[in-house]
């Protein structure tokens, strides 16, 4: 029931984006991963669901390992998986009902009845009450990215994978989704990794936080241990100094 | 440079033609195992055969109407007295169902529909959409390109028989009342050197087109990169390679049917 990356290796062509990403996230446990723009945090949430396979390492998933798994195991587990994208990738041709309803469609004994209380209840967790007929383009980018969250939480996955949830949205909205994250977790013991770039996020919502950097996971620990980290990368990126950052990578022979 | 390096760029050139031929080989290859998902593209056949049907019949209409007349003007042109009138009905019948039929009805809509449907998916593959299947166990291949092809190949004969009959009877119209001919000699004309096979030949070809079309259509959008600009170049490729495809695959039955 847990979540392992191991020693991920991943490139696009000459670009070398993961370079041994090591990662464990436990049963039940909220997980945040923080990293500057571009780092590789997408990618690295993208291989957990098996959208893009290691070029070396491995994920393990349920104890499965993933990259290998047949395309019918694969999407056994997937089922358990909510993915959260960061530019909510809504079905545009679809209203947010319907949306929300594909995921649903997909487990065992739901009636279309279930499934309609489903998407009402989906939705009013992040606020979006009476938003059902409405199509993705006549949305906000918020209430799009909230609906992308609504559309991953309905059919009650195991695993949750959000990438960040709350980057553009308002200082209130923010609060609504970190609470839908920690309740996600008290109520249904999800297990989850959280992209974010909002440390104040990370430290309400996290047990751990990972900080990506390199394409390699440089430090780990709890919020308490992130905010008094000797590390200066760590401390340059959660304080917002680049000189640090610069200086500490190269104490720490780390830069590219 | 060392002298090689020119023929080592042709040979990385051919590699790479190689690669993206075994990509899509795979990629049709996986279109027909999706075949067996039949719960996921099943309920979607009916709405793609209605879109590929709306998108298509008025063109296809358009383009035949136009056809039959100039064919039939043409035909009455060239033949100027050394062959008999009636000959004109016999030229726009066959000309119409076995070429002009099929090859402008395929090379327009890989303009309308092999366009419509790689600017789709593109569109779905840059925005994550189709990532987003997978994330809900939806097999994407199965979930957009096989209704899309299996649409196309069913829907296509009809939109070509369609068209041949109104290409026709547009060429007869124009016979009676421009070129001084009767209806009887026009249908004498039509059935001189008919042939049942010639409508088989015809459905054929218009099957084959879908098929090339909807697929060509389906692997560019699939294989999208990039954001609005990979859209366009999807679009386009998508539309040349299917064009230039119908052209092979007219001379390819020409070749293997009506020897
Ligand atoms: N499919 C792809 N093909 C080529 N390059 C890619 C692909 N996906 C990601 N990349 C590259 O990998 C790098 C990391 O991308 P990623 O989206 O993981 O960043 P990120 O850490 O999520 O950044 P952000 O915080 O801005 O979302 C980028 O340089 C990006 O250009
Ligand atoms: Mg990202």
């Amino acid at each position: 029931m847990s979540i392992e990356l191991i020693d991920i290796h991943k490139a696009f062509g000459p670009k070398r984006i993961l370079r041994g990403v090591s990662l464990t996230v436990d049963e039940g446990e909220t997980v945040s991963l923080v990293g500057f723009s571009g780092a590789g945090k997408s990618v690295t949430l993208k291989h957990i669901a098996g959208l893009l396979k290691p070029d070396r390492g491995t994920v393990v998933v349920d104890g499965l390992d993933v990259p290998t798994l047949s395309r019918k195991d694969l999407y056994v587990l997937r089922l358990q998986m909510g993915y959260v994208f960061q530019f909510a990738a809504l079905f545009d041709s679809m209203t947010i009902a319907e949306n929300l309803a594909m995921g649903l469609r997909k487990l065992e004994g739901m009636s279309e009845h279930d499934i309609r209380d489903r998407i009402k209840e989906s939705l009013d967790r992040v606020e979006l009450e009476g938003f059902e007929n409405r199509y993705p383009a006549e949305l906000s980018g918020g209430q799009r990215k909230r609906a992308g969250l609504a559309r991953a939480i309905a059919y009650r996955p195991k695993y949750l994978l959000y990438d960040e949830p709350t980057s553009g949205l308002d200082p209130v909205t923010t609060t609504v989704i970190d609470r839908l994250i920690m309740r996600m977790k008290e109520d249904l013991g999800v297990t989850s990794l959280v992209i974010t770039h909002d440390m104040g996020s990370a430290y309400k919502i996290s047990d751990r936080i990972a900080m990506l950097y390199e394409g390699r996971v440089v430090e780990v620990g709890t919020p308490a241990d992130i905010q008094a980290s000797g590390s200066k990368v760590v401390r340059g990126f959660v304080e917002g100094k680049p000189e640090m950052v610069e200086e500490g990578a190269e104490e720490q022979g780390l830069s590219a | 440079m060392h002298w090689t390096r020119p023929f080592d760029s042709i040979g990385s050139g051919v590699l790479s033609a190689f690669g993206a031929l075994g990509v899509f080989f795979g990629f049709a290859a996986e279109s027909v195992r999706s075949l067996a998902d039949v719960g996921t593209w099943g309920p979607l056949l009916v709405l793609h055969m209605r879109r590929i049907g709306v998108d298509s019949i008025p063109i296809a209409l358009f383009l035949s109407t136009f056809t039959g007349i100039v064919l039939a003007l043409q035909a009455s042109y060239t033949f100027t007295g050394a062959i008999p009138l009636y000959f004109v009905g016999t030229l726009v019948g066959k000309t119409m169902i076995l070429e002009l039929g099929p090859v402008l009805t395929g090379l327009a809509l890989s303009g309308r529909v092999g366009a419509n449907i790689a600017a789709e998916l593109g569109t779905m593959r840059v925005s994550e959409q189709i990532d987003a299947l997978e994330t809900m166990a939806y097999n994407p291949v199965a979930y957009l390109v096989v209704p899309r092809i299996l649409a196309a190949i069913l829907m296509f004969p009809i939109i070509v028989a369609f068209g041949n009959t109104l290409g026709i009877t547009a060429g007869w119209i124009t016979s009676i009342n421009v070129l001084d001919m009767s209806t009887e000699q026009f249908v004498h004309g039509l059935q001189l050197f008919y042939k049942p096979f010639d409508i088989t030949y015809s459905m054929i070809k218009a099957t084959s087109f879908g098929f090339v079309i909807a697929l060509i259509g389906c692997f560019q959008g699939f294989h999208t990169q990039g954001g609005a600009e990979g859209v366009g170049v999807a679009t386009t490729r998508a539309v040349v390679i299917s064009g230039m495809l119908i052209l092979v695959l007219d001379a390819f039955w020409a070749f293997t049917l009506l020897q």
